[in-house]
């Protein structure tokens, strides 16, 4: 047994030896930023295809638009970026940019009109998931010469008709607004794909950054560009680290290994809240809980029943309990911080009142099916209800099932409920308005399996042409109001039930100055940060 | 395994785990254009992926890809799928390597001692130690690993292959750090990759350990009864010549097949632990891809792993001919 012996202690020694030995490092370095999150959704890195939440917060740091949103006054709404101006024809159908004099890609190519003309027409030509953004305003593969063109150091876009001048350049900050480098893009092309298979992979922007890996699943290291047009950022390197378990993140983050956590759970949340130089942010985002209630039902859709549904969720006591910190109250279809968006939240848990709508209602006894993707807090919200409904005397019955599944029912209006999620798709009210609340052909042929009001065989009743009207008023504040009322009308008559907004709690060392997530309206940005 | 076997084999994993990807009730349709997208984009794309042909053709086109080397392009991400799993699978190698390395340095010994003194204290701790390693789950005891031994002492590096000062500090020649950082004689990136491992491949190590212990033990307790081991102490035969000599040669091959076995699970990827300490391995990248409905990510990483038992399976063969002359 001696050289057994000898043996297990050489190896116990050897291993000893190795890990006491090993570095500690007690912070990120002052011009690196490093981050965990969860960045496994990230498919593409072409502005023209992305859209998802990881690869938005990459290309709003690498690419430049021609308007954009200020990190550090969000609530002013889209400013010049490499636009410096703008002019609107009379008919309000066609906007001329002027674009800002001296700014260079990363490549050194200076940033002209051609550069914006050919990204933007070349989305609306690749055509990819994101590419409504822009067709909606009547750009096609077939017109975007006559629609987009530049002249000098001029883009002149034209839309189909006339629509809300803050309408069309909410639109251009979105993803797909971002303006690639024609040349270096040109360069990479392969089978006319417009350098679209380079570009999913590599960059070619303006922005503050540049990708220098991409590693699916396991990290993005960027770095700055000095020549940035409003100041080299601080940061030099900025890294974001895949790391899925919230308790690696809450682990890292007190180490001090990363600086920032994005995806810390509430139980790590509250965790990290005691701990010696970390803070904890919330900010809001634009994801929305809702239930809604299809109109095919010969009993949810009277309107009494519409009504009664919302006084049935125990909204502060799940606001309170499983969703604590995660999310906040908000029953309008706006996400606060949206242009028009609205704080009004007149429904509260009321059981009494429910049972005398349902008894004016004349309904009694109801059996109804709810659908839920398999994600827990949507499961703990559906069981919620499940509870509350049943006071009444609705029987709910809580149907599990992967996204195909339920999302297959729901697009074919198959489900009594539906219980989910929704995110916008771009800065502007339309957005979800024009799914909530919109909905021009509620038969079964149309298919318009896109519109939310369509999934639940809604016809809304003269809230379309609302919807239709606010999209071209071009006063801002008159605008703003026609989505306070819409959404007010919303409200008292949807079989839609809005529940929650998304609170995003972010752990940060407490020396990273100036970071913003994006709130509701866009993305990360890393340019501002200092530490 | 002859070369027949092992096609129909590779056949076989191939036909079932395309049937079950195709019969699933995932999307990659619906993971392509969102759920917003209207009903004619969403046909565009579900012709575009061959969906709409009969399942039978579908999996021909697939066969004959494969035989050409291409595992086809990631829905997701819009890479070869051959490419990441180059990525990937250096990653899980390494920190399966070295898992199974400890499993077999500690466990061997471990199961042989506690054959031997069977009933001793030594044996009540290996016991004691193999069904910790069997009941616990995975998932708790690597995070209180990295807690204690991270979080608290600093003992070890953290989540990752390596600290974000050597990332991509050394030219990638094998994928694997540890030996990239040999060639290129960086020290320091060894010593902290070194420091990344260590957890995660102990906490493998030691499920490893555990089966590989109790499998060594029941082996040799066996050998240690049978009538020539009587004989050989009758004769005279020193303790150790006994035990190693004769009993720990005859069970030389059964291990060979435990070890091969415990090494293709640690090969397969552990998931949990890829999760928990952000390994970016093969498990991780097979999870998240069948999570995406990236059903070619899933097949082509399902291939590799089947070849891989395959692989050991040949080589447990060899080896079979080398240690047992009746084999040959």
């Amino acid at each position: 047994m001696n050289a057994l012996n000898r043996l297990m202690t050489t190896a116990a020694l050897g291993l000893a030896v190795a890990v006491t030995s090993v570095p500690s490092w007690a912070e990120t370095p002052a011009n690196m930023l490093v981050i965990a999150n969860r960045i496994d959704d990230i498919t593409t890195l072409d502005p023209a295809e992305s859209f998802e939440f990881a690869g938005s917060d990459v290309s709003r740091n690498v690419y430049g638009k021609l308007v954009n949103f200020d990190p550090l006054n969000m609530g002013a709404g889209y400013q010049p970026d490499l636009a410096e101006s703008w002019t609107v024809s009379e008919d309000g159908k066609s906007i001329t940019f002027t674009m800002r004099e001296g700014v260079k890609f990363h490549s050194g190519n200076p940033v002209t009109a051609q550069d914006a003309e050919y990204s933007l027409r070349r989305a609306v030509i690749l055509n990819k998931t994101p590419a409504f953004i822009l067709t909606q305003f009547g750009f096609t593969p077939e017109n975007v010469e006559q629609t987009i063109k530049a002249d000098g150091n001029t883009l002149t876009i034209t839309t189909d008709k006339r629509y809300a001048t803050s309408f069309v350049l909410n639109c251009l900050t979105a993803t797909i607004g971002g303006i690639v480098d024609m040349k270096t893009v040109m360069a990479n092309e392969a089978d006319g794909d417009m350098g679209n298979t380079w570009l999913k992979t590599n960059t070619a922007g303006s922005g503050a950054y540049t990708v220098q890996s991409w590693k699916p699943n396991d990290s993005v290291t960027m770095v700055s560009n000095p020549d940035f047009y409003l100041g080299a950022p601080a940061m030099e390197r900025v890294i974001v680290r895949h790391v899925q378990e919230s308790a690696t993140q809450r682990l890292l983050l007190e180490r001090g290994d990363i600086d920032v956590a994005r995806n810390l759970n509430p139980e790590d949340i509250a965790g990290a809240r005691s701990v010696a130089g970390v803070a904890i942010d919330d900010e809001l985002r634009g994801r929305l809980m809702y239930i809604s209630l299809n109109q095919n039902h010969p009993e949810l859709s009277k309107p009494q029943v519409r009504q009664a549904i919302k006084y049935l969720v125990d909204y502060e006591g799940m606001q309170n309990s499983f969703l604590n910190g995660q999310y906040t109250i908000h029953q309008n279809f706006l996400p606060q911080t949206y242009l028009g968006a609205v704080n009004e939240n007149p429904f509260t848990l009321n059981i009494d009142k429910a049972k005398e709508l349902l008894a004016e209602a004349g309904v009694s006894g109801l059996e109804i099916e709810v659908g839920v993707r398999e994600a827990q807090e949507r499961i703990e919200i559906a069981q919620s209800l499940q509870n509350t409904f049943a006071q009444a005397g609705i029987t709910l019955n809580i149907t599990v099932g992967t996204a195909k599944q339920i999302l297959a029912r729901y697009r074919a209006r198959d489900l009594d409920v539906y219980m989910g999620a929704w995110g916008p798709d771009y800065p502007d009210p339309q957005t979800n308005a024009g799914t909530f609340a919109y909905n021009p052909d509620n038969s079964v042929e149309a298919q318009a399996t896109g519109l939310l009001a369509w999934r639940n065989a809604w016809d809304t009743g003269g809230l379309t042409e609302k919807v239709d009207a606010a999209v071209v008023e071009g006063d801002r504040e008159v605008r703003a109001q026609m989505y306070h009322d819409i959404q007010a009308e919303f409200r008292e008559t949807a079989p839609f039930a809005i529940l929650f907004q998304k609170i995003e709690q972010t752990g940060r060392s407490e020396n990273v100055k100036n970071l913003t997530l994006g709130g509701a309206i866009t993305a990360v940005s890393y340019w501002p940060v200092t530490k | 395994m002859t070369f027949g076997s092992v096609t129909v084999t590779m056949l076989g994993l191939l036909f079932v785990t395309f049937i079950i990807g195709r019969v699933m009730p995932i999307d990659p349709v619906l993971s392509i254009v969102g759920e917003r997208a209207s009903k004619s984009t969403y046909d565009a794309v579900y012709n575009q992926l061959g969906l709409d042909k009969p399942l039978l053709v579908q999996f021909f086109y697939y066969i004959w890809d494969v035989l050409h080397g291409d595992f086809g392009t990631s829905l997701l991400n819009a890479r070869p799928v051959a490419d990441d799993i180059r990525r990937v699978f250096p990653a899980t190698l390494e920190l399966a390597s070295l898992g199974v390395l400890f499993g077999i340095v500690l466990g061997v010994p471990l199961g042989v001692i506690a054959a031997v003194r069977r009933g001793s204290w030594i044996d009540q701790i290996a016991r004691v130690v193999a069904l910790v390693g069997y009941s616990m789950p995975i998932f708790w005891l690597g995070l209180m690993g990295l807690l204690v031994f991270y979080g608290i002492l600093g003992w070890v590096g953290g989540p990752g292959r390596v600290g974000i000062f050597y990332v991509d500090v050394v030219p990638s020649v094998t994928g694997m750090i540890l030996i990239d950082s040999i060639i290129d004689g960086n020290w320091t990136v060894f010593k902290d990759a070194f420091s990344h491992i260590i957890l995660p491949a102990s906490l493998l190590g030691y499920y490893s350990l555990a089966y590989v212990s109790r499998m060594t033990r029941s082996f040799m307790l066996e050998q240690l009864s049978a009538e020539y081991i009587t004989t050989a102490r009758v004769k005279g035969m020193s303790e150790r010549a006994v035990i190693w000599r004769h009993a720990f040669r005859n069970i030389r091959v059964q291990l060979i097949t435990v070890i091969a076995l415990s090494y293709a699970n640690l090969l397969e990827g552990s998931v949990l632990t890829e999760i928990i300490f952000s390994w970016p391995g093969i498990g991780s990248y097979i999870t998240t891809a069948l999570l995406s409905a990236d059903m070619n990510a899933v097949l082509g990483g399902t291939v590799v792993v089947g070849l891989i038992f395959i692989l050991l399976n040949i080589f447990s063969d060899l080896l079979y001919r080398v240690f047992d002359p009746r084999a040959k």
